[in-house]
């Protein structure tokens, strides 16, 4: 047996050797030098498995023995994150970097709109949250400490010596967690020697589980193969080694862990916080989940070696651990394995509280600080150690509420059901957290409502009735419901009774968290700041926000003067690595040192990024607020700046939007541009036959006059053959300008129209008549259907009406043989429309042009000559306007060959229909 | 030798008047009503000179001018291009095309035969 003097002795040299190692790092790390020792991708990896705590390292066998391979999925949810996951923690790592994050309250609070409310939350929860986990190592370490010091194996297996050790443990753990954690500030938060003293720690941790598991393994059974022969005997275990008694919650813990290893407050500070370089991580998604592995692989032979071994001696599994060298008098691996639990409890405890006593002094003290005693904390140069203050308050308030915790509820739970209340706590921050990176939207209240509620959740189903089992409330709150309502019940909520405690209470919780914050982010439109951190996260490895623009609403104006940021920053920060940074940042401006340094926004920046690196994204932004504000400038003035900064921002979008219209407009101004030149092109066209056409019967009458002109004494019919051309062509001349004219008016819209209902019978006749004496001239016989009397009147202008009859009769006459042509025009009525037929039986018109033949100058080639026909008198206008009439009086105009020859042109008018509806 | 003038139209009245006012000229007049006919009569009996108007059906005036210019058997052949197209584009793509000059219509009748006249002594003969 080992002496309580040698144990306590042992484990307090073991403790500040630690320290020593962290001091030293320190030391090392301000340096500058050799920093590849202490700040490599081993010591990265290694700090990570801070994750393995005295749970695992005497948990996991008890958890064992009462589950077999319920053990496991604790350690599969970090492996999947790692191996298959780490897209996303780089992600994470790089808004760290370029946010200077320094927190996991800081993270969230930073994406969703720098909200200090939010920061205020997740503190509170994860403080809520993490104590029975805080206190689950205190209870490890005690329950280790008892063990070892009870007089004999019987008093091990009765006593576990109560709570003795318990509150001395809190004592030293809160102590080192101070030293460890609170020697200065720094302005990343990074704690080099500590991370260093948790490497060490968990090497430790695994040397021993490993020591002790190859003892139990090979010393005292023969080998794997004999352990697992010797328990398969007992009865029990049959049935141990199934799936089915691994759990039906396997997806569950599976589910928890893998938002564990990134919500925990500690996994964050040493994955993302502590971080210092981010290639360290590539090493890390293989090592972690190595170290796992082999840290695991004595875990089923001891807890089969304890089953055989002291089955029903009433020991505890949780300490087959420490019982095994006890029991054969290993008095050297007693000593190993017991600090080994205790590197693992040690490591927990100082870096657990070191992330949560950051984020209580940054994200809930400060911020109350600054509102509520400005005027007191603006009289302090220096706040290093105000800061340093509120941080060893916190981690002693957080230990000993850790023990009360303990001391109230720890007797009646075994170690893993408390941790898992506790991984439960802190999977509430993981939907924010995966939709702060992959969803730009979302706002503070949207978050702000998802946590809330989840949590809430969370505390009524597990947090609540872990008092109650502990009688701090009545035992009928949980097995009748508050007030005895049975839906209300807290471990089968709203009569979900299938799913055990944790499953349960992760289900709902989730439920109300992604719920709550789906809810409230559709429906509230996002601020500016809130879409721009969006974007920062959202985008962290675009090229649109490199790491030195998080792209913020900074504070670019007012009165702040160079020295006063720098005291600032010299307050939060300390006055060496402020100089440091202005110095570099001077550099970079070119500059030999910081006395040329400006106020720029560059340099607003930089003293935001240190403050924030000290205080948080949300305290910095007060902090800035407030110095900027002493050098009166009112608070109007920097919402103001902020206010311009958006409206710059709105301004600019609606420039965006601005130049997209006016590239539609220009667009469709191109598009009309184009219409207008193809209008001009077919005026310049028209213009161009106009004159064309006008030429060609000129020509005919100057050639002629000129002749006649020249030849007196030509004889007499010639001279008058020559004379009777000039005559038609002149008459074609003025009907050529008489119809441009028509047309041109008609396309210009300026015609006037007398629409009517008009009757068709005395128009057919005026037209008629008026052709008469060609028809006699030539000789072409006239035929006109009788026009019944009944025949209702057309909706026509009646002079446009017989200008088409006549139009269309002339030019069937024109093409007629002669003699023996014949014109036939018949009038008939064909439903709501009448049907005006002109047929000739002329040549008739080849297919080809038959479609062409109403287009404005179009001539049937070769069609104006030949067979004495009175030549050239055609306009290739007349059919064009006839078609342009029809169609204002909505009829429609065509041609088809005739039935035997010729062409027979027919054109439709409406009926109109007041007379039409009588006659249906 | 008497010179011989090929006249190209399809407008029957300025057919005439052009056949009056050459022959009147004293030349010998063929005529031609559209591009076909016009390079067909050339092909069979080279005139000495072509009165071409452009806007002709079936083979336009500028078709027949290169088919003619394009054959050296007809290298002697004078082109006048007479047309009521009076663009200066139009003028530049018929002298492009081998005319040896152009007439607008309405044109003066002397100048045509003061222009024909030309053309028919410029060849030397």
């Amino acid at each position: 047996m080992l002496s309580t003097w040698m144990v306590l002795a042992t484990s307090l040299t073991y403790l500040l050797a630690l320290f020593a190692v962290a001091h030293f790092a320190d030391r090392l790390s301000r340096s500058g030098r050799n920093q590849a020792a202490i700040s490599n991708s081993y010591i990265y990896s290694l700090s990570i498995a801070v994750y393995c705590t005295s749970w695992t390292y005497y948990g996991s066998v008890g958890r064992a023995v009462s589950s077999g391979v319920g053990f496991l999925p604790i350690y599969l949810g970090p492996t999947i994150v790692f191996t298959l996951g780490w897209f996303l923690l780089r992600k994470i790592l790089r808004i760290c970097k370029t946010q200077r994050i320094t927190s996991i309250a800081d993270f969230i609070a930073s994406r969703y709109g720098k909200s200090q409310l939010i920061a205020g939350l997740v503190t509170v929860m994860t403080v809520i949250g993490i104590i029975p986990y805080i206190s689950l190592q205190l209870k490890a370490v005690a329950d280790s400490f008892g063990v070892v010091l009870a007089k004999d194996m019987e008093s091990v297996a009765s006593g576990l010596a109560a709570y003795d050790f318990a509150l001395l443990v809190t004592l030293v753990l809160a102590a080192f967690a101070v030293l460890f954690g609170t020697r200065h500030i720094e302005a990343t938060e990074h704690h080099a020697g500590m991370v260093v003293a948790i490497a060490v720690e968990s090497l430790v941790k695994l040397v021993a589980f490993v020591a002790v598991g190859i003892f139990v393994t090979f010393g005292i059974f023969n080998g794997f193969g004999d352990v697992f022969a010797r328990a398969a005997q007992l009865p029990e275990l049959s049935q141990l080694m199934t799936m089915e008694n691994a759990g039906n919650n396997w997806m569950t813990l599976t589910l928890l862990s893998m938002a564990a290893i990134v919500c925990l407050p500690r996994q964050f500070q040493v994955t993302f916080v502590e971080n210092t370089d981010e290639a360290h991580l590539k090493r890390a998604t293989w090592m972690f989940p190595l170290y796992l592995v082999v840290i695991n692989i004595f875990v089923l032979p001891i807890a089969f070696g304890g089953l055989v071994t002291f089955s029903g001696s009433g020991i505890n599994a949780d300490t087959y651990v420490l019982a095994f060298p006890l029991s054969h008098g290993q008095s050297l691996l007693t000593l190993v394995v017991l600090l080994g639990g205790l590197s693992a409890a040690a490591a927990m405890v100082i870096v657990e509280t070191i992330a949560l006593s950051t984020m209580v002094s940054n994200d809930l003290i400060m911020p109350v600080l600054f509102r509520f005693f400005e005027r007191r904390l603006a009289g302090r140069e220096d706040l290093t150690t105000l800061l340093l203050n509120i941080r060893r308050v916190a981690i002693v308030s957080i230990l000993l509420l850790a023990y009360s915790y303990l001391a109230a509820v720890g007797g009646t739970y075994h170690l893993v059901t408390i941790g898992l209340v506790s991984f439960c706590a802190a999977a509430q921050l993981a939907p924010v957290m995966l939709l702060a990176i992959y969803w730009r939207g979302g706002t503070r209240n949207a978050a702000l409502a998802g946590l809330a509620s989840g949590f809430f959740v969370w505390i009524y189903t597990l947090l609540l009735p872990s008092f109650a089992k502990s009688g701090l409330l009545p035992q009928s709150f949980v097995e009748q419901g508050p007030l005895g309502i049975a839906l209300l019940k807290p471990y089968a909520l709203f009569g979900l009774e299938s799913l055990d405690s944790i499953s349960h209470s992760l289900f709902w919780s989730m439920i109300a968290n992604v719920g709550a914050f789906l809810l409230v982010a559709l429906r509230e439109r996002q601020s500016r700041i809130e879409h721009i951190q969006g974007t920062v996260f959202v985008e962290a490895f675009s090229e649109q926000s490199p790491p030195s623009h998080p792209g913020l609403p900074h504070f670019t104006r007012g009165g702040a003067s160079v020295g006063s940021l720098r005291r600032l920053a010299a307050r939060f920060v300390g006055e060496e690595r402020t100089a440091e940074a202005f110095n570099i940042y001077a550099r970079r401006q070119g500059l030999d040192n910081e006395a040329g340094l400006q106020v720029d926004s560059g340099l607003m920046r930089l003293v935001e990024r240190l403050v924030a690196g000290a205080i948080g994204a949300a305290s910095a932004r007060v902090a800035m607020a407030s110095a900027v504000k002493a050098e009166r400038v009112s608070y109007e003035e920097i919402m103001e700046v902020l206010d311009e900064t958006s409206h710059v921002l709105e301004y600019s979008r609606q420039l965006e939007q601005k130049s997209r219209e006016l590239e539609i407009a220009s667009r469709e101004l191109s598009a009309a541009n184009e219409q207008l030149r193809e209008a001009d092109k077919l005026k310049d066209e028209f213009m161009s036959t106009v004159s064309h056409e006008l030429r060609t019967p000129l020509t005919s009458i100057r050639s002629f006059s000129e002749i006649l002109q020249d030849d007196p004494e030509m004889p007499e019919d010639q001279r008058n053959s020559f004379l009777g051309i000039i005559v038609s062509e002149s008459e074609r001349l003025t009907r050529l300008i008489n119809q441009v004219l028509d047309l041109a008016k008609i396309e210009a819209g300026r015609m006037q129209w007398d629409i009517k209902d008009v009757a068709v019978a005395p128009v057919v006749r005026e037209a008629t008549q008026a052709l008469q004496p060609i028809f006699q001239r030539d000789g072409v016989r006239l035929d006109v259907a009788p026009v019944p009397d009944d025949l209702p009147p057309v909706r026509a202008d009646a002079d446009r009406l017989i200008q088409v009859l006549i139009n269309l009769i002339s030019n069937a006459e024109k093409f007629c043989p002669k003699p023996n042509g014949v014109v036939s025009l018949i009038v008939r009525r064909e439903g709501d429309m009448m049907r005006f037929s002109v047929i000739d039986n002329g040549p008739g018109i080849p297919e080809a042009d038959r479609k062409a033949i109403f287009d404005k100058f179009y001539q049937v080639k070769g069609r104006n000559q030949g067979d004495g026909n009175p030549a050239g008198t055609g306009t290739g206008l007349g059919l064009t306007i006839c078609e342009r009439i029809v169609s204002q009086f909505n009829g429609h105009i065509s041609v088809v060959p005739g039935r035997e020859a010729g062409s027979e042109f027919t054109f439709t008018v409406p009926i109109s229909v007041t007379a039409a509806a009588p006659s249906h | 030798m008497t010179k011989s003038v090929l006249v190209v139209d399809d407008e029957p009245n300025i057919l005439l008047s052009l056949e009056y006012l050459m022959k009147r000229a004293g030349y010998v007049v063929r005529l031609a009503r559209d591009g076909d006919e016009a390079l067909a009569s050339v092909l069979e009996t080279p005139p000495d000179l072509v009165l071409l108007d452009i806007n002709i059906p079936k083979r336009n005036g500028y078709e027949v001018c290169q088919s003619i210019r394009s054959n050296p058997a007809l290298k002697n052949v004078r082109i006048l291009m007479v047309t009521a197209k009076g663009r200066e584009v139009e003028i530049e793509k018929g002298m492009a095309l081998g005319a040896d000059g152009y007439a607008t219509k309405p044109f003066s009748t002397k100048e045509l035969a003061e222009r024909v006249a030309q053309l028919l002594n410029g060849t030397g003969a």
